[in-house]
């Protein structure tokens, strides 16, 4: 169980800190729609602290992965493990009810209603004869974003009138409140001016801080390098690489998501430096 | 509870989390624009309605604002408010239910038949009545949300079906007078008022509960370390609730005192605010109308709270086709043509948005007054049905455009509901 190499392309070792169990580990994962394979045997893990990035092409078989992590689309054979513990994630419940949780790109936030409401929504703190505790949420509602050094005009603003990257901070906060262990964020700084971006990888980092193990699906390679421990690459629905950020290049990464012969690729496009985009 | 004990302690120390996150200096500095669609929204209704209770008021020499004229109009609001406090909840989630004033007329004969061909007493056809409404608001409710037709032709084809229902009811007659003396006693007779010790008493005693209330919510959010209100603007606040109320009450008991009808109206109000903002099932149907999906992703049953709902709606419609039978003291074959767009009308003039997600249950007020003080002031200038038919039309027309251009300002500059 607390074997922790994954043979494949472009594999360094894992730093010392993320040795022991994996948060959430996926092992020979495969799902199939019909006669197309979307994930073939495919191995993934992350440790609490740890911030993976899952990159891939289109057609890679991220948001399938995904969706098999999230309950939405079960495997079809494969182990998934959640803290070293043999779990079947069958429906987007049970995944929460195991603290995995999915910040989806839409965010799915309720724009009519204040932040509050949003955090707690289905969820809602009662007192005196079930009414609705709004101080006591209001309360935990600032204790949440205290931690996640979110600012706001009010706890009580309208969700609608927040700026993107606020919207982004609210979804992972109802992540955060709901007690979970991994936190799933698809495409997070996608549509996100300069700004908002820095302000959602800084959220990033301090789920990290707290210990959570967070999983970045993200198709901008600036933003993975600024902000992911390791990057794990998917191809045609097999992992075909994972490399520690610190030991590699985005001209490596890139390499490994097209498929491209190693040097020819990086002396084509060498020139390009860092802010290569992952895929189309 | 034990939770709550721990925050108690907790907040001695935590009291910065207030200032850590909310920032005062990032509230934009609002334009009026933007101020009249967000809270103070109610601002511009009010002036309609005080221009147009000017306007009557002059035009027909002072018996607008006569205290029977007054008071006759509380007891028109009854119906058109019931039914209009069901369709903002429907409203809230985004639908509409087209079907309010036939099961009004259906239920109120539903209850016109049990009491007086059946000789059962008013104990049982009112219940009989009610019951018959929420039957009728389930299966819409169960059509539109598990069966996902959409909610106007459902509660269109209904409306007609239902119609149906009453003639075959009726029995070919096309009046059947209502004699059940406790029937009658709700609205349609002149005992029909509550006695001054509890027209008086029950709105002060609602209007001291009012005070606690925002005191007791004060002294607790200072002890959680919360950011709240100027204990002055919260006394400003129950000052300006007293005074109105007063002002009603002083109104009524000039005249006859409070009518039961008027009561029942404000008290569904009351009740139904209460649920709207102070409980889980409320807040659910506010989320359901901002964002489906969003609300059926947080693990709540839209499809419950959308049967529950248009239950409620009909329910609500039933109870006022009794009290319009009680006033009327019969029950017609014929549908009040102009109730169904006036309640809805109301609601929206009031300020409850057609797409679903926006409103206070207190739009109903403002929402009938507005209209019927049109309705009662064209009457009393002794204008043809035509001209309150093109009057009124018009202003539901101005009210949906309002909405509309709301709705769009706000998706544009992305603020307040």
């Amino acid at each position: 169980m607390a074997d922790t190499s994954v043979p494949s392309v472009g594999e360094t070792p894992f730093p010392p800190a993320h040795e022991g169990v994996p948060s959430l580990r996926l092992r020979n994962v495969s799902k199939s729609f019909g006669a197309v394979r979307a994930l073939t045997d495919v191995d993934f893990e992350v440790y609490p602290g740890e911030v993976v990035g899952l990159v891939g092409d289109n057609g890679a078989g991220k948001s399938t992965l995904i969706k098999v992590i999230a309950g939405v689309g079960p495997a079809d054979s494969g182990e998934i493990f959640v803290d070293g513990q043999p779990v079947r994630l069958s429906s987007p419940q049970v995944a929460a009810g195991l603290g995995i949780e999915t910040v989806y790109q839409d965010l799915a936030l309720c724009d009519n209603l204040d932040v509050v409401s949003n955090l707690f929504l289905g969820r809602e703190d009662r007192s005196f004869l079930r009414t609705l505790d709004e101080n006591l949420m209001e309360y935990r509602t600032l204790e949440v974003l205290r931690t996640l050094d979110v600012k706001l005009p009010s706890a009580r603003t309208v969700v609608s009138s927040l700026s993107g990257g606020q919207r982004q901070s609210i979804a992972v906060a109802k992540c955060i409140l709901r007690k979970a262990k991994v936190v799933l964020l698809d495409e997070p700084t996608a549509a996100l001016g300069v700004a908002q971006t820095k302000q959602v990888l800084a959220l990033i980092r301090r789920l990290r801080e707290q210990g959570l193990a967070v999983v970045v699906i993200s198709h901008n390679l600036a933003d993975v390098f600024e902000v992911v421990d390791r990057v794990v690459v998917l191809r045609l629905g097999r992992r075909v690489a994972s490399f520690d950020i610190k030991n590699t290049t985005p001209e490596r990464i890139i390499a490994s998501i097209t498929g491209a012969e190693f040097g020819s690729l990086l002396t084509a496009e060498e020139s390009n430096g860092n802010g290569l985009q992952g895929g189309k | 509870m034990s939770e709550i004990q721990q925050k108690k302690t907790t907040a001695v120390v935590d009291q910065s989390a207030v200032a850590a996150v909310e920032r005062p200096e990032y509230v934009r500095r609002r334009t009026i624009g933007e101020l009249l669609r967000g809270d103070l929204g109610f601002l511009p209704v009010l002036a309609t309605l005080i221009l147009v209770v000017l306007y009557f008021e002059f035009t027909t020499n002072g018996l607008f604002l006569t205290s029977r004229n007054l008071s006759f109009l509380a007891q028109q609001m009854a119906e058109t408010g019931v039914i209009g406090l069901g369709s903002i909840l429907v409203l809230l989630l985004g639908e509409i239910d087209l079907s309010v004033a036939a099961v009004a007329q259906l239920c109120a004969v539903v209850m016109a038949v049990c009491s007086e061909r059946l000789g059962l007493p008013a104990i049982v056809a009112i219940p009989v009545a009610l019951v018959a409404g929420a039957l009728v608001g389930l299966l819409n409710g169960i059509l539109v949300a598990v069966v996902r037709v959409p909610s106007f032709i459902v509660t269109l084809a209904g409306s007609i079906a239902y119609s149906g229902l009453l003639l075959f009811l009726m029995f070919g007659q096309t009046t059947l007078i209502v004699r059940n003396d406790f029937i009658v006693a709700i609205a349609g007779s002149p005992v029909s008022f509550l006695p001054d010790y509890l027209g008086v008493g029950l709105p002060a005693v609602a209007v001291i509960l009012y005070a606690i209330g925002l005191l007791y919510n004060y002294t607790r959010r200072r002890r959680l370390g919360l950011r709240t209100q100027s204990l002055s603007r919260i006394v400003v606040q129950i000052v300006i609730v007293a005074i109105l109320v007063g002002a009603a009450i002083t109104a009524f008991e000039s005249y006859n005192g409070v009518p039961y009808s008027t009561a029942i109206l404000f008290g569904l109000i009351l009740l139904f605010w209460l649920i709207l903002t102070k409980t889980s099932f409320g807040r659910h149907i506010y989320a359901a109308g901002g964002n489906v999906e969003a609300t059926r992703r947080a693990g709540i049953n839209v499809v419950g709270i959308r049967i529950a709902v248009f239950t409620l709606c009909s329910t609500l419609a039933a109870l006022a086709g009794v009290i319009q039978a009680s006033r009327n003291t019969a029950v017609y074959s014929a549908i009040n043509p102009t109730l169904l767009l006036d309640a809805i009308g109301a609601a929206v003039i009031g300020g409850v948005s057609l797409f679903g997600g926006r409103g206070s249950a207190w739009a109903i007020v403002l929402g009938v007054l507005i209209i019927l003080s049109l309705e009662n002031g064209l009457t009393l200038q002794s204008q043809g049905t035509d001209i309150q038919q093109m009057v009124e039309g018009a202003v539901l027309v101005i009210a949906v455009v309002a909405d509309a251009l709301i709705r769009r300002a706000q998706a544009r500059s992305g603020s307040g509901r």
